[in-house]
């Protein structure tokens, strides 16, 4: 009980032991303390998706998650996703289609992205439309995204891209 | 956009919890998915001295079919309702309002505790379980007691929760044989605030209507139930002139808001009715 205190948990594979602001958000402790700045700050209300990460298997707001709230949990962002592998076909479809142009609000969708494609890689256009709703794009104008996602489901059905 | 310092107390009982409160008094805010809360603390709405956060209370969680009611934990994430086979069974508003709510993100934090007691006029929960005729049950330091949900919203983020107090779960009553529901609401953009929502419980046998529950939101300072217009609609095909007219009762006081006319709510809640009664008429005929 107090105004700081110490979390652990597991981030991106790798165990994590810090002393935390009660107040600091977890997509603030990500990027500052532990220096993943994957994870992009927008709207700080959860409306906008670029903070968005991946806490016990779920994609959630990284801004309206304290850090205090992750300890014991495990947490994965893009860094971690793209350095295992699981969204490689996600961003080679992204750059082959021009899904990013500044990239800010890429890794939040890419979150989002590959949770719809793992519980519904056959989405139709209006399931990835629905489901990346919460990712807001300010350059591309979110069709090459839906593109490439759905290209993305299509390979992994064993279609071709 | 940083929230004000604050204590953080994780409780792990409904006993520590009250604890915390009685310590922290009035100044204390209980933390369940946040996902209302957290916003409110960015932007400084609100600086409490605590955040006393109960998501690890293991009683809150479960959905389980008790004495023929649906009992739903109230810390049972939105992401929940729309996977649960009971709830699409025995509360089936829950399953189609949940996708209305937010993102997908919001939704695997966000909890039916958390949106009625933050009683939000625009938010899809209080109007469904208003329809579904649910009972709240609250615990508090001095007890338990259960309140219906006619009785429990009472204004603008205004609920029958003194402080102190704090929602435990939501029991759904079985519908009435033959009964189907349907949802809709209109929004600007998918996943937004609703402009106008209905929710909406009854039977259509032979195609007549009968035993309607009827419940706007984003209409007032709390879900409204429309029961001139249901009344109105016992024994009727359609929407005629007569249930236009009792509906216009039940929207009397229906004022602007920020975004939206009075006259427009009143026009969009005519046009959500419409829909809804076509979905009652054909899923109650399958």
């Amino acid at each position: 009980m107090s105004t700081s205190q110490e979390i652990n948990l597991t981030v991106n594979g790798e165990p994590v032991s810090e002393i935390v602001d009660s107040r600091r958000s977890l997509v603030d402790f990500l990027r500052d303390t532990l220096e993943l700045t994957g994870s992009h700050v927008g709207c700080e209300h959860g409306v906008c998706g670029a903070c968005t990460v991946r806490v016990d298997g779920a994609i959630v707001r990284g801004c309206l998650m304290l850090a205090v709230q992750a300890d014991g949990g495990t947490v994965e962002t893009i860094e971690g996703i793209s350095d295992s592998g699981e969204v490689a076909d996600l961003q080679e479809a992204f750059h082959e289609r021009n899904a990013l142009q500044c990239g800010f609000c890429s890794p939040g969708m890419l979150m989002a992205a590959a949770d719809l494609l793992t519980r519904n890689p056959g989405a139709s256009r209006g399931e990835i439309r629905d489901h990346i709703a919460g990712n807001y794009c300010r350059c591309t104008g979110y069709q090459a995204i839906v593109d490439a996602v759905e290209a993305v489901g299509k390979q992994r059905q064993g279609g071709s891209r | 956009m940083k929230p004000a310092p604050f204590e953080f107390v994780r409780a792990a009982s409904l006993d520590e919890t009250f604890g915390a409160i009685a310590r922290f008094g009035d100044d204390a805010r209980i933390l369940a998915g946040g996902q209302s809360l957290m916003p409110i603390l960015n932007m400084r709405l609100a600086q409490p001295s605590a955040l006393i956060d109960i998501n690890g209370i293991q009683e809150l969680s479960g959905i389980a079919v008790v004495d023929g009611k649906l009992r739903i934990g109230a810390l049972t994430r939105h992401a929940e309702l729309l996977t649960s086979a009971d709830v699409a069974r025995h509360a089936p508003l829950l399953a189609q309002a949940a996708p209305h709510i937010a993102h997908p993100a919001i939704r695997n934090r966000g909890t039916i505790g958390g949106s009625l007691a933050h009683a939000d006029p625009a938010a899809e929960l209080p109007a469904c379980v208003l329809a579904h005729d649910a009972t709240l049950n609250i615990a508090g330091p001095n007890g338990t007691r259960a309140v219906a949900a006619a009785d429990f919203f009472q204004g603008i983020f205004e609920t029958a929760l003194d402080h102190g107090e704090i929602l435990t779960s939501v029991d759904i009553p079985p519908m009435a044989g033959g009964a189907v529901a349907a949802f809709d609401e209109l929004a600007r953009r998918h996943g937004d605030y609703a402009v106008t929502g209905l929710a909406a419980v009854g039977s259509a046998r032979g195609g007549s209507f009968a035993g309607l529950r009827v419940v706007f939101f984003a209409l007032a300072d709390r879900p409204v139930l429309a029961a001139n217009a249901a009344a109105a609609l016992e024994g009727q095909s359609d929407l005629t002139d007569a249930v236009r007219a009792a509906l216009a009762d039940d929207l009397a006081d229906v004022a602007d808001d920020l975004h939206t006319s009075a006259a427009t709510k009143r026009h969009l809640a005519g046009v959500l009715l419409g829909r809804v009664l076509a979905t009652i008429k054909t899923e109650a005929g399958r």
